[in-house]
């Protein structure tokens, strides 16, 4: 069911009787449909989202899009395998946009380190034939978080009854 | 200078909300987790918000119609014929208003003169009491109790009827107990209203949120009630559009066109672009109200199971965003209660007795709130409870 999936996606720390209760299971069918989930590989794991913006001399991020000219039997795959395989890159998706096929979010200690790792590593892949590079300035709002001050917002709702 | 004796008496004898010095102490305080509010979290519908905009955007920013916008009359009139079965004629039998709030304080004074009785269920939203004292009559309040699950039985209706009795508010879904008022009890009620002459003011703002399989009955939808009762709802509970100030009364044309004559002289009309954001919600909200729904219907699962679990007894609320849980086995008052636990655990619930002498006993707690933040809520009630013991 993939409401029990949405509810875990929202706060991986709901416990069984706590999901139970919101969808109207028992307790040991949710527990057997999140072992499940992990069998087939569907829940991957479960992190902290941390707002990097606000911690000192925090890491700078960027956003590489890749232009990849694709092969016969592999297309973008195999270009994929290399990028992925990088420490510093987080994730990688594939766009197949008219500018763009694959995207990369890449970590480093400072810009020129990011830098340097576009033009040594990436854009010189055989299969590679144009990059652009953006770098997060702010997060606004990532994995369903909201950023940024903590605003007054609530401050200005009336407390009615 | 001695503004006493120039206000009038009944407005300077009126109580203020008195849960005011309580939110008083929670504003004053840090990372105070609320479960206190009385309106949905979500915002108005992306949609819903770009008519708005667009109305403004053309520039049509004069008054409506005193009734209402004619197309939004219509829409009204086919929404509460397709979701609740009672037909209005968009021309003679509806009142758009500012807020359900206003619907309710016209119902009330188009009615109730001097002497008149006025039959208000509590623990029930806390406008009816007032608007009926500055209208003149006299509040005869009827105790709902928690082992009719809230429900205003046909008995305690009989019991309470005078030959002076003009009105009864009929407050279901029930702000802030849960209740609602199935078809049969419902019947019952009807039975009683058929043998008396009286009005029924049936506040169904919280009409669309129920939960389980039985969606709400409008007491019009009742044989023979249509002609005797007006039907206050609106925007905000349903479509998440609060402050946008826009509700309706539906009823019998020789009530209405009065509460319009009021209404045009006290009012003029309800907010422009509000009615045009309100038309899109009414032809497009359907599937926005059934979303809102489903989270609200997690959320409650969530938080009855999270007090029966702590052991603070709490009845299943089928409708709003509440529930009532029963703070008896403390020991201590509703207000001590409740102030105890924001000194202590930084979590905001209200009285029960902020509804009437009759909540006593009992607190309000809204679960119009995001499931994370419930899970913390219910997190420091518990330990609250245990810290206490
Ligand atoms: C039972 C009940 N009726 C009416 C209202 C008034 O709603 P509005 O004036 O926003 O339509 C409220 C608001 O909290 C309520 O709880």
């Amino acid at each position: 069911m993939v409401k029990l999936l949405e509810l875990l996606g929202r706060n991986a720390d709901f416990t069984p009787a706590e999901l139970s209760a919101m969808l109207g299971k028992s307790e040991d069918e949710v527990k057997k449909e999140i072992e499940a989930y992990k069998e087939q590989g569907i829940i991957k794991g479960k992190k902290t989202i941390i707002d990097w913006g606000k911690v000192p001399d925090a890491e700078v991020r960027a956003i590489i899009e890749l232009k990849v000219t694709p092969k016969p039997e592999t297309g973008f795959d195999e270009t994929a395998d290399i990028v992925m395989s990088y420490d510093n890159v987080e994730s990688v998706y594939l766009a197949a946009s008219s500018r763009y096929d694959l995207i990369a979010l890449v970590k480093g200690n400072t810009i020129q380190e990011i830098a340097e790792f576009v033009s040594k590593r990436l854009s010189t892949l055989e299969n590679v034939i144009g990059t652009a590079t953006s770098f997060v300035l702010n997060t606004y709002k990532q994995d369903n978080e909201i950023f940024g001050n903590e605003s007054d917002e609530e401050e200005q709702r009336s407390m009615i009854l | 200078m001695d503004y006493s004796r120039l206000l009038n008496n009944k407005i300077q004898e009126l109580k203020p909300s008195g849960i005011r010095k309580f939110f008083d102490i929670a504003n004053e305080m840090d990372h105070v987790i609320s479960l206190s509010i009385g309106e949905p979290d979500f915002t108005t519908p992306w949609h819903v918000r770009q008519e708005g905009i667009e109305s403004l955007r053309r520039g049509r920013t004069w008054y409506s119609p005193n009734r209402g916008f004619a197309e939004l009359r219509s829409q009204i009139s086919k929404y509460y014929a397709r979701r609740f079965n009672v037909e209005y004629d968009p021309d003679k039998e509806i009142l758009v208003s500012v807020g359900g709030s206003e619907a309710i304080d016209l119902c009330i004074r188009a009615i109730v003169q001097q002497g008149d009785e006025v039959l208000i269920p509590q623990p029930s939203f806390v406008c009816y009491e007032p608007m009926t004292v500055m209208a003149d009559g006299t509040p005869v309040i009827i105790r709902t109790k928690a082992e009719n699950e809230f429900r205003l039985t046909a008995a305690e209706l009989e019991a309470a009827i005078t030959p002076r009795t003009k009105l009864l508010i009929l407050p279901f879904p029930n702000n802030p107990t849960g209740a609602v008022m199935r078809r049969e009890h419902l019947e019952e009620i009807a039975k009683v209203i058929e043998k008396h002459n009286i009005l029924v003011l049936s506040d169904e703002i919280y009409g669309e949120l129920t939960y389980g399989k039985q969606r709400h009955v409008s007491f019009a939808d009742i044989p023979h009630m249509k002609e005797r009762t007006i039907v206050v709802s609106g925007f905000s509970k349903a479509y998440a559009m609060t402050g946008w100030r826009l509700g309706y009364a539906l009823g019998p044309e020789e009530v209405i066109t009065q509460m319009t004559k009021l209404h045009q002289y006290a009012i003029m009309s309800a907010p422009t672009t509000a009615q045009y954001a309100a038309i899109e919600a009414l032809k497009h909200g359907d599937a926005d109200i059934e979303r809102m729904r489903e989270e609200y219907d997690m959320r409650r699962r969530l938080i009855v199971d999270g007090f029966c679990k702590m052991g603070l007894t709490c009845f299943e609320p089928e409708g709003a965003f509440y529930c009532f849980p029963s703070i008896q086995i403390s020991g201590k008052t509703s207000e001590q209660f409740c102030e105890e636990l924001i000194y202590a655990q930084h979590v905001a619930i209200v009285p029960g007795t902020a509804f009437g002498e009759y909540g006593e006993g009992f607190a309000r707690v809204s679960y119009s709130y995001s499931l994370n933040h419930i899970k913390e809520a219910l997190a420091r009630i518990e330990r609250f409870l245990d810290e206490t013991k």
